[in-house]
C-alpha cells in the first residue's frame, strides 16, 4: 500500500465515524424558509393587531380578547406547519442528493433529543395559556427551541449549538421586555433562522 | 518499511476499517444499520464481522425481536485499544 491508500483509508473512517453518528443532511435552506414563514407571520400578526385597532408600538398594555387569543394561536400553528412542511423538503432534498437514508438511526437520535425540551417547552406554554399568562408565552418558546437546538446540535452539525444559544439569550432578554414578544419572536424564529441559514447553505452545500 | 509492523493485519480490509469506525462511535449497531451505512451485501458483512469477533474486537449479539433474528455489534476494549493504535500507526506513517 502506497500513502495514497493510507490518507484514502484515513478519510474512510472519518466518513464512516460522521455518518454513522450524525445527520449530515440538515439543508440550510430548511433554516432559510421557516425563517420567511416565520417573518411573514409575525407581519402578519401585526395587521391583525391593526384591524382590531390596538397599535401594537406604542408600548401600551393591551387586553386581548378570546376570540383573539384563538386566533393567535391558530396562526402559531399554521406557521410552524409551514415552516416544518418546508424544513422536511429541503432536508429531505438534500438527503437524496447525498444518497443517504432520511430514516435511520442518527435521524431517530436527533429527532428525540430535539423533543425532549421541545415538548417539555410546549406543555408549559399551554399551560401559561391556560393561566392567561400571555407575556411569558414568547420568552418562553424561545428559551425552550434553543435549549432544544443546543441538545441536538450534538446530534447534527455542531453549528446549530451557536443558534441555540442565540435563540435562548434572546428568549431571556425577551423576559425582560415583556410585551415586546412579537419583536423577539420575529428576531428569534424569523432573522436568526434566516442568517443561520443562508451561512448553513453556504458552508455545507 | 519499518513503520508498516504498527499497523494492524485485521484492519487492511476497507469493510473492516468501515465497522470499527462506526462501532467506535456508536453503542449497539444492528446488522441493517451497518449493512445500509457500509453499502455492502450480507454475506461480506456476515464474514468480516466474524472474522473481527474473533479476534476478539467486537462483541455479536443475536436475539429475537418478536418472531424476528436480530444482530446487533458493539466493540470491546480490545478492539478500541487495537483500532487506536492503528490509527496513531496510520498518522505516523503519513507524518502527522
Amino acid at each position: 500500500m502506497d500513502s495514497k491508500n493510507y490518507h484514502e483509508d484515513l478519510s474512510h473512517i472519518r466518513s464512516m465515524m460522521e455518518r454513522s453518528s450524525r445527520f449530515i443532511s440538515l439543508s440550510g435552506l430548511s433554516g432559510v424558509f421557516a425563517g420567511l414563514a416565520a417573518l411573514l407571520g409575525a407581519i402578519y400578526v401585526y395587521f391583525v393587531f391593526q384591524r382590531e385597532g390596538i397599535n401594537y408600538f406604542d408600548g401600551k398594555r393591551n387586553v386581548f380578547t378570546p376570540q383573539l387569543v384563538n386566533e393567535l394561536v391558530v396562526i402559531g400553528l399554521v406557521i410552524l406547519f409551514v415552516a416544518v412542511l418546508s424544513g422536511y423538503f429541503f432536508t429531505a432534498k438534500k438527503s437524496k442528493e447525498k444518497k443517504l437514508k432520511i430514516w435511520d438511526q442518527t435521524t431517530k437520535r436527533l429527532l428525540l433529543n430535539f423533543s425532549v425540551p421541545l415538548v417539555t417547552g410546549g406543555f408549559f406554554c399551554l399551560g401559561m395559556l391556560y393561566h392567561g399568562m400571555f407575556v411569558f408565552i414568547a420568552p418562553a418558546t424561545l428559551v425552550f427551541y434553543g435549549l432544544a437546538l443546543v441538545n441536538a446540535s450534538k446530534f447534527t452539525f455542531s453549528d446549530l449549538q451557536n443558534l441555540g444559544y442565540c435563540q435562548i439569550v434572546l428568549g431571556l432578554l425577551s423576559l425582560f421586555f415583556l410585551g415586546w414578544g412579537l419583536v423577539f419572536w420575529a428576531a428569534g424564529f424569523g432573522i436568526l433562522h434566516i442568517v443561520y441559514g443562508l451561512v448553513m447553505h453556504k458552508k455545507y452545500k | 518499511m519499518q513503520f508498516n509492523r504498527d499497523l494492524n493485519k485485521e484492519f487492511e480490509s476497507r469493510v473492516r476499517l468501515g465497522i470499527m469506525s462506526v462501532l467506535m462511535v456508536n453503542d449497539w449497531v444492528d446488522f441493517t444499520e451497518m449493512k445500509n451505512l457500509l453499502e455492502i451485501t450480507d454475506g461480506n458483512l456476515a464474514s468480516h464481522s466474524t472474522a473481527l469477533e474473533k479476534s476478539k474486537y467486537i462483541e455479536i449479539k443475536k436475539e429475537f425481536v418478536g418472531k424476528k433474528p436480530k444482530t446487533s455489534y458493539r466493540v470491546t476494549q480490545t478492539g478500541r485499544d487495537a483500532f487506536a493504535s492503528h490509527l496513531s500507526a496510520l498518522e505516523k506513517l503519513l507524518g502527522r
